[in-house]
């Protein structure tokens, strides 16, 4: 408290805590702000495939959100979107050719939607709702949680679906850890008949609709709580950001 | 008072409406350029490793098809270029392995692509023994929808495996087809383009070999 770097450097902690708390879960930008859905939906029907696309969508959010913030003074407003997903594009085609380059075949297996982050709509969000009003610090590490966020609900609904649809979890990791990873599928049950439509696209929409619920409920469930220790009432927008 | 200040209005920010679009203009280029510039970069160094990473694919695919104790001698230096667009879809040259045994020959390999999948090229591998049996084929490379079309891959099916032994002869024509279409191949749920693409192109290639014949092995 007498020390007034001391200080400086709590106020810090602060802010990165409440960037990541945002980023986790209060606007989670999945989650919460809905963003991102096409890949979401269309790569999330076994673990594998989650936790690829997430950490390369957090890998672009990351370069975009640090690159967005160093030029944030030198781009006029008229064209500030455009510039942003120029540099939003180029980063993807960077990360898609270093992927293919260095980790070919999981490169192979996400096809397509490693192009498509580009569309990503939380990433061009981040860039324009905070990169470009913030410094290069907070920007990253609103970018790593934003994408940390991302991440894990492309993993955990990933894992959903493949425990549903196909009775395994972790299977297929081989392709991005190597043989070793090959031991890692769990059979969850012998003889188990999957529900197939975990793994079609109305499972992706079933079982993103049952998260966003539980964020719900639980964040309800949080404002009672409030309530009754408080006594006074307690609102949640849950689609509102507390910012 | 108000007047005043209304055609001032409209006369200064002409003004500075094009000083704001040539500033603008200059910022988009000057970004674009820079970026253009990192991925031109970029591509030209990656352009190698993308390629070793390929070749390491392809050896294992290789021998995937063809199991490396039917031959004896070095596959990726005993090759020959040829062009064929009609048959291999392709006009840059296309690479035959040729497998030995004993200086005997015993398959050829080689790449054909598919260009009328649904959404791009696939580019296709196909071993073929030295009578015209197929000893198998794999898709290396592909952008067909996930889910659907990518059944083709071996990791999602074993569709693929369907051409193994298979030979082209002049009463099985009908065979080279998806039964949608009265053939022998099963197309899949919700993707019968890409099957059907691939169909044809490994029956394309084997047009090519038995075309050729033995002069692919001089």
């Amino acid at each position: 408290m007498s020390n007034s770097s001391n200080n400086v450097l709590t106020d810090k902690w602060a802010d990165y805590q409440k960037i990541a708390r945002n980023g986790l879960w209060n606007n989670n930008q999945a989650l919460v702000a809905l963003l991102g859905l096409c890949p979401l939906l269309a790569v999330t029907n076994n673990t594998v495939n989650g936790i690829g696309l997430g950490l390369a969508t957090m890998a672009v959010l990351i370069v975009s959100n640090g690159l967005v913030s160093l030029i944030r003074d030198h781009v006029s407003d008229e064209v500030r979107i455009p510039v942003f997903i120029a540099i939003i594009a180029s980063a993807v085609t960077v990360i898609d050719l270093l992927m293919e380059a260095y980790l070919h075949t999981l490169h192979g297996i996400l096809g397509i939607f490693i192009p498509l982050i580009v569309t990503n709509c939380a990433i061009l969000g981040r860039a324009e709702a905070y990169a470009s009003k913030n410094t290069v610090d907070k920007s990253l590490v609103d970018a790593f949680f934003m994408g940390l966020g991302f991440a894990l609900v492309l993993i955990v609904l990933g894992s959903l679906r493949e425990i549903i649809g196909n009775g395994t979890l972790f299977d297929q990791m081989d392709l991005m850890f190597g043989e070793s990873a090959k031991a890692l599928t769990i059979h969850l049950w012998d003889d188990y008949h999957p529900v197939l439509l975990a793994i079609l696209p109305p499972g992706a929409f079933i079982g993103l609709g049952l998260l966003v619920a539980l964020k719900n409920a639980i964040e309800q469930r949080k404002a009672a709580k409030a309530q009754n220790v408080l006594g006074v009432h307690v609102s949640v927008n849950p689609l509102r950001a507390p910012e | 008072m108000t007047e005043e200040k209304d055609i001032q209005k409209t006369i200064q920010p002409k003004q500075e409406l094009w000083q704001k679009m040539l500033r603008a203009a200059r910022l988009l280029s000057i970004y674009t350029v820079i970026g253009v510039g990192i991925l031109l970069l970029v591509k030209q160094l990656t352009n190698e490793p993308i390629q070793t990473a390929e070749k390491q694919v392809l050896l294992d695919t290789i021998n995937q098809l063809l199991p490396s104790k039917q031959y004896d001698n070095n596959l990726l230096k005993d090759t020959i270029e040829v062009t064929a667009p009609k048959y291999l879809h392709t006009r840059d040259p296309v690479t035959v392995y040729r497998a030995r045994n004993n200086g005997e020959p015993v398959a050829l390999i080689l790449t054909t692509h598919a260009p009328d999948g649904y959404s791009g090229d696939i580019k296709i591998m196909l071993a073929v023994y030295e009578d015209g049996r197929i000893a198998g084929v794999r898709v290396l490379k592909h952008k067909e929808t996930p889910g659907l079309g990518d059944k083709i891959e071996l990791k999602k099916s074993n569709w693929i495996l369907g051409f193994d032994g298979l030979k082209l002869r002049d009463d099985n024509n009908a065979l080279w087809s998806v039964r949608k279409d009265g053939g022998g191949f099963d197309q899949f749920t919700g993707a019968t383009i890409t099957p059907r693409a691939v169909i044809k192109a490994v029956k394309n290639a084997l047009m090519f070999i038995q075309d050729k014949g033995a002069k692919l092995y001089e």
